[in-house]
């Protein structure tokens, strides 16, 4: 596999060919936050909270570090005031439906970038989900159970994650759903199989 | 009916094409009667009916032919029907109108006058296609053989030089030939993007991988948008044939048709189109004896807005739920079932047999420097002509509006026009000598997108156009991404609030955040593209914003909440017509005593302002209401309007 040289944040790194923006940072101890993203699991780019700045050919624009794949010569920017703001924002909208009380990889993200929970979801006050759709309960499930017990329904805002009861007897309570959750949403698995209800994964146990 | 034989090479393909000319001969009267959806939805089909019957009953059948075609563009004047060889062209046509035109143009060679279309300025009646303002600038190397063609019937297609690009490219060129011809034409994509054709087709065809496919793109999920089923619907084998020519250039053997599932004529023509052009040996083995093998599926979709998009439309192929992937891997090197695939707009394949056989310098010299060949907008909206046209890229703006389109509807002022579809931005008047094409609209914050082009004027207000585009986004976001899932719902409210007069100050910063966001870091083009509607509402007509959030005023007084009815006792001439008709009894007064809307049990439908015969219900925004006048007030008498 060839070896490619790029510079993140003014630091030049080699890297694989197939790594993502995200793995090279990783390599030169650079933290890129991330929420719908996890190591073990096929890049999904949806909450875009690693935005970066990218420059080739004199021509900077803004992508996923999760999922862009290191290019030679790419000159990456993974702190700016634009890219701040941009975070700051994702996060605010996160809140419409994860609450402004969202617990775990959320509220550390807020507190590092001055993101105000309630500043967006006063504007649009609906019932708090808790749930950001990042779909890595979705995906990891899928990887546990080589089928998925929980999936995706509906469109735009009226997507949401649903258990498929038909396929409630495959859940081994392996619990990974639960450790991937970035709202401390999925606190505990539910109860012994088979699920009765999806509320119980998803509102747990308090 | 005589076996078909395939066609093995361009000396049998240039034989079989002096067989249709010798059989058909030129002087024989063709009545081409449009069946696509505009004129059928006018009544063509029983024109149609009325036509077979009147044949059959006059003994003409073997004199005289009719083809139902597809669409030629100008369909609020529909049912259309074109009689040839003379291309007489008669509009508004009904049944009760064809025993005339069989009797006096088909047997007498004359004009049944009544019929043509009349020119709205000279008011002098139109016997030509080309003589119509409608057509008049329009330049149509794509939808003029609509007329011409049944697209059921190949020999219709091959008879107007049908397959020949094909037979030149696979046995005059090479693959890389091929491209640098479309590289050279500078085709861009019509799906919206403006991609550069033949580079796709470079990439596509040197990705190291050995499986390739093509696909054609026909989701046209923009609501005002029908060019792409109208080229499916009426000239279905230039499409295919751009599509093989693609496939060979590029290296795939197997092909997609994606058709949206709401087109079922398109889904049937293209089908007997593919079947057609197997049984003449254009597609399947050995196509024209060449060697060359390639084969092509119809995939019905769902429809939804964001199904067109590249990756959205690859997954639904490949059966799963059709949603936008991150693609910083271009879909030419890994797109359908991760092999390279070569996506097109309908309209951008429809392009290649043209290029192919008239040469990429020809194809050049239409457009503009940077923009090449003709565009194909739909003209909808505050306009007098709405339709379909295809116009050299590069036509102003001025020209498409009040030339080709007639001007505005009611000869109101002009506001603004969108171009693009949905996720187009909205042009000033001062833009109105923008010469249109992909770049001129980009700069000016619009795009070329889908190539719908709504005109909008002086009653239109901005913000609410705004708000209602930025709705619609909402229903077609998938949701996947938070940028545009959760700036779509927030910014929906706060537009919302903003045209219900709860808006503040600080909202327009809001605003500009979120499509800051919203633009750089939504994973696909429906996110970074949702707020061009926005933004160039906030740009070009921020007093509009200022004025519902500081003054509560909407000039157009299109927002409700910001207007009230208001009865001129200058005006009011006492008939008790709004009276009687007002649903919540909200207006006050009677017979000979001028009448008074209570404001408090008004609900603001409107009805009393449509149903007024004297032009005495107003509507103020921002104002304040005039008081009750005097109890007993008799009206100023006047006459009734025409
Ligand atoms: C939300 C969205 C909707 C789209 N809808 C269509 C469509 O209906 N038809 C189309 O040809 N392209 C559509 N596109 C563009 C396609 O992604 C793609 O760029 C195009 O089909 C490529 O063909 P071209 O190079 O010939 O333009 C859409 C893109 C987005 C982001
Ligand atoms: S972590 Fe990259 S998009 Fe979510």
């Amino acid at each position: 596999m060839k070896t490619l040289t790029l510079k993140i944040d003014g630091k030049e790194i080699e890297a694989k060919e197939d790594m993502t923006i995200l793995e090279a940072a990783e390599k030169l101890g650079i933290q890129i936050p991330t929420l719908c993203h996890h190591k073990k699991l096929e890049p999904y780019g949806a909450c875009r909270i690693c935005s970066v700045e990218i420059e080739t050919r004199g021509k900077s624009r803004i992508v996923a570090a999760c999922c862009y794949p290191v290019k030679n010569n790419l000159n990456v920017t993974t702190r700016s005031t634009q890219i701040d703001k941009i975070r700051k924002t994702i996060l605010e909208l996160a809140a419409v439906t994860a609450g402004e009380d969202a617990m775990g990889e959320m509220r550390k993200l807020a507190s590092e970038y001055n993101a105000d929970l309630s500043h967006l979801r006063s504007k649009t006050p609906i019932e708090p989900t808790r749930c950001i759709l990042c779909g890595l309960c979705v995906r990891r499930c899928i990887e546990a159970t080589w089928d998925s017990v929980i999936g995706f329904i509906g469109r735009g805002t009226k997507r949401q994650i649903a258990l498929y009861p038909e396929k409630a007897s495959i859940c081994t309570i392996c619990d990974y759903c639960h450790d991937v959750c970035p709202t401390g949403k999925i606190t505990s698995t539910g109860p012994d199989p088979p699920f009765p209800q999806i509320d119980d994964v998803l509102a747990g146990r308090e | 009916m005589e076996s078909i034989k395939p066609v093995r090479n361009p000396e049998e393909l240039e034989k079989l094409h002096q067989k249709i000319e010798s059989e058909r001969g030129n002087e024989k009267p063709i009545v081409s009667i449009c069946i696509s959806t505009g004129c059928v939805a006018l009544g063509a089909t029983s024109v149609l009916e009325a036509f077979k019957n009147g044949i059959k009953k006059t003994k003409l059948e073997k004199e005289v032919e009719i083809k139902e075609t597809g669409c030629l563009g100008f369909c609020e004047q529909g049912p259309r029907v074109t009689i040839y060889p003379d291309e007489i062209c008669y509009f508004k046509v009904k049944p009760d109108d064809v025993q005339e035109i069989i009797s006096q143009t088909i047997k007498e060679n004359k004009i049944v006058e009544h019929l043509l279309y009349t020119d709205p300025i000279t008011r002098k009646k139109v016997r030509r296609l080309d003589e119509i303002p409608f057509y008049k600038d329009q330049l149509r190397p794509l939808l003029e053989n609509n007329a011409r063609i049944d697209p059921k019937n190949i020999l219709d297609y091959i008879h107007l030089d049908g397959y020949k690009a094909l037979a030149k490219a696979i046995t005059q060129m090479t693959p890389q030939q091929i491209i640098e011809e479309i590289k050279k034409s500078k085709l861009r994509g019509r799906g919206g993007g403006g991609f550069p054709t033949g580079i796709k087709w470079e990439t596509t065809r040197n990705a190291a991988e050995q499986t390739k496919y093509v696909i054609v793109n026909c989701d046209e999920g923009d609501p005002g948008a029908f060019m792409d089923r109208s080229l499916m619907d009426g000239n279905p084998h230039s499409v295919l044939e751009g599509l093989i020519i693609g496939a060979f250039a590029i290296g795939a053997k197997e092909g997609y048709v994606y058709v949206r599932e709401e087109y079922p004529l398109a889904t049937e023509n293209i089908t007997t189109a593919i079947d057609q052009a197997k049984q003449y040996g254009f597609l399947g083995e050995d196509i024209l004896g060449s060697g060359f093998n390639f084969n092509v599926k119809v995939h019905k979709g769902a429809g939804a807005f964001v199904s067109g998009e590249s990756s959205a439309l690859m997954t639904a192929i490949e059966g799963k739920t059709g949603e936008p992937r991150p693609k910083y891997i271009r879909t030419a090197v890994k797109g359908l079932w991760n092999k390279p695939t070569c996506l097109n707009n309908v309209k951008t394949w429809a392009n290649i047999p043209l290029i192919i056989m008239k040469g990429a310098e020809w194809f050049k010299n239409i457009g503009t420097e940077g923009s090449s060949g003709t565009a194909i907008f739909s003209l909808v909206g505050k306009i007098k002509n709405t339709g379909l046209v295809e116009v050299p890229m590069g036509i102003t703006l001025r020209d498409l509006i009040y030339k080709i389109g007639g001007g505005i509807k009611d000869d109101n002022k002009f506001k603004a026009v969108q171009t693009g579809g949905p996720s187009g931005g909205f042009i000033p008047e001062e833009y109105l000598d923008l010469q249109v094409d992909f770049d001129e609209l980009d700069k000016v914050g619009s795009m070329m997108g889908s190539g719908g082009l709504v005109v909008m004027d002086e009653d239109t207000c901005m913000v609410d156009s705004a708000r209602y585009f930025v709705d619609f986004l909402l229903e077609e976001s998938c949701g996947k991404c938070i940028p545009c899932r959760e700036g779509l719902r927030v910014l929906s409210k706060i537009l919302g609030n903003i045209c219900e007069g709860k808006g503040e100050h600080v909202d327009i910063g809001i605003v500009e955040d979120i499509a800051f966001t919203m633009e750089n870091a939504s994973l696909c083009a429906l996110g970074t593209t949702a707020t061009n509607p926005v933004l160039t509402s906030l740009k070009y007509f921020r007093e509009e914003w200022d004025q519902h959030i500081k003054d509560k005023r909407c000039i157009a007084k299109v927002c409700k909440s910001l207007t009230n009815f208001y009865i001129d006792p200058k005006e009011c001439q006492a008939c008790l017509i709004c009276l009687r008709e007002c649903p919540t009894k909200a207006i006050e007064g009677e017979k000979d005593q001028v009448h008074w809307i209570n404001q408090e049990k008004c609900e603001k439908c409107g009805i009393c302002y449509e149903v007024c015969k004297f032009d005495a219900v107003k509507k103020l925004s921002g104002e304040p209401i005039p008081s009750k006048p005097a109890n007993g007030m008799k009206p100023i008498r006047k006459g009734v309007k025409q």
